[in-house]
């Protein structure tokens, strides 16, 4: 059958091109923030006078919001996923010895290959290696406590470390954090960029954190807490907990392979 | 019921807290660990382009300096390009020039630095350039989510007055919170940023 199709071009218009749906197809989704903490929020004393209380601009994305820098093996030394062996002076550091691993995907289920992953935390007694920190539990001789590494192409990453102590902090009288370890993620643009922080499966400090009670959502906590994963144990040498994280997605992976640039 | 459409949902983000420095500026903490350390040295000195230093505070509502705010800025080279994949214009590259660096602030004064040369115009979504800008994030202990704003030049009064993003600031009293001032000093040009975190002064942050 010959369908006569319609033709509202012109001469002289440009050719006809395939519809794209999305617009702007490098950008990423908009950031659900009812899942985040808000700025203020009182029960975190110190956030009081640091919260913005004007209203944030929105910004549709432009290229300075949707690149971001890119990281290679050469920003990262060998040790550097190891905090068992990163800063060991006359042994090993000590502690619980773990293994922290999981995927960095993003929100369409897509692994974030190739980005830089930090983390920093308290040694086995719940102490930093900070001018700054000055809690009388005694520093490690053999443990900085930060580490990083590159996603492999899967979004996969691991590293090596002693599970942290709890600490106490100036918020109420009583207030103790959670043993936890500090997350910094870039993911492929700066739009991306998050720093979080992974507590423990079973910690009883968890549900009394204000710092964890900034955020307003439960499952947006749950989320933080790291299950152990027995099957990833090292036998004879280290517990392992499994910590995935989830970045912003991008438009372009729901309309896949016409779109170039990601 | 519905299907699922089965979206992960974003991880929450968490303050960096007071001892950030440790896993991203290490030497701030008071040791040494990595054999590369990131730092607010964007430049060497083949890098193209004019080289600025900025600084700058982060200032609370109370107008007291965040002493350990961290800071990181991202930007385009002094030809107008990022150096990421996504950036296909057809603009040099230059060698060496990230556009990413990161520091904190000063424990004592609370003043914050980088290194690195004015970027030139990026476009902006309709293809019509921005102004020259440098993207800011900035984290401490008591911010919850980290907080992203732009800097701008004082010295592109012209392009400013046509920016998209500084435009869509309702309140034109608020733009020239973006905007940072020129000064010379000891032979170095120097644009002074401050970002007010909170009050009548508040910087303009955006939701990206
Ligand atoms: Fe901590």
């Amino acid at each position: 059958m010959n369908i006569q199709r319609q033709d509202f071009r012109r001469e002289g218009d440009a050719p006809a091109e395939p519809f794209i749906p999305a617009r702007n197809p490098l950008e990423f989704f908009q950031r659900d923030r009812d899942m985040h903490p808000p700025a203020y929020a009182p029960i975190y004393k110190t956030s009081v006078n640091r919260s913005p209380r004007k209203a944030l601009l929105s910004l549709e994305q432009s290229l300075s919001e949707v690149t971001g820098p890119v990281f290679g093996h050469n920003d990262i030394g060998i040790l550097d996923n190891d905090l068992i062996k990163n800063y060991a002076k006359t042994g090993d550091p000590i502690g619980e010895r773990i293994i922290v691993h999981g995927q960095v995907l993003d929100e369409c289920r897509r692994p974030v290959p190739h980005t830089l992953v930090e983390f920093w935390q308290a040694n086995a007694a719940g102490r930093y290696r900070h001018k700054k920190d000055t809690y009388l539990a005694p520093i490690d001789p053999n443990f900085g406590g930060c580490g990083r590494t590159l996603t492999d192409e899967n979004g996969y990453y691991f590293f090596r470390t002693v599970k942290p102590g709890p600490y106490p902090w100036r918020n109420y009288v009583n207030s103790w954090r959670p043993a936890h370890i500090h997350f910094s993620l870039f993911g492929s643009g700066f739009a991306q960029r998050l720093i979080t922080q992974m507590y423990f499966e079973g910690d009883p400090l968890i549900k009394i954190c204000p710092i964890v009670h900034t955020i307003p959502d439960e499952e947006a906590i749950n989320r933080l807490v790291a299950p152990l994963d027995i099957n990833a144990a090292v036998p004879h040498d280290c517990l392992t907990y499994r910590f995935d994280i989830v970045l912003r997605g991008r438009r372009s992976t729901l309309f896949e392979n016409r779109l170039e640039g990601n | 019921m519905t299907q699922a459409l089965g979206y992960l949902k974003e991880t929450a983000s968490q303050t960096a807290g007071p001892y950030v420095h440790i896993g991203l500026i290490p030497h701030m903490a008071g040791f040494d660990i990595f054999q590369n350390n990131f730092g607010n040295v964007l430049v060497g000195a083949q890098t193209k382009g004019e080289h600025i230093v900025i600084e700058g505070r982060v200032l609370d509502g109370t107008g007291t300096p965040v002493r350990d705010a961290l800071l990181e800025i991202w930007q385009a080279n002094a030809a107008g390009r990022y150096n990421h994949p996504a950036d296909r214009q057809n603009k040099p590259l230059d060698d060496g020039f990230r556009g990413w660096g990161r520091t904190g602030a000063e424990f004592d004064t609370g003043l914050y630095r980088f290194e690195t040369v004015k970027p030139g115009k990026v476009p902006g979504r309709d293809g019509r350039m921005m102004a020259p800008h440098i993207n800011f994030w900035v984290v401490a202990r008591g911010i919850n989510i980290g907080l992203s704003t732009r800097m701008y030049f004082a010295d592109e009064a012209e392009a400013n007055t046509a920016d998209p993003i500084l435009n869509a600031i309702e309140q034109e009293v608020r733009r020239g919170t973006l905007v940072a001032q020129r000064s010379s000093r000891g032979g170095k040009t120097v644009y002074t940023f401050d970002i007010v975190l909170q009050g009548d002064n508040e910087t303009v942050f955006f939701d990206i």
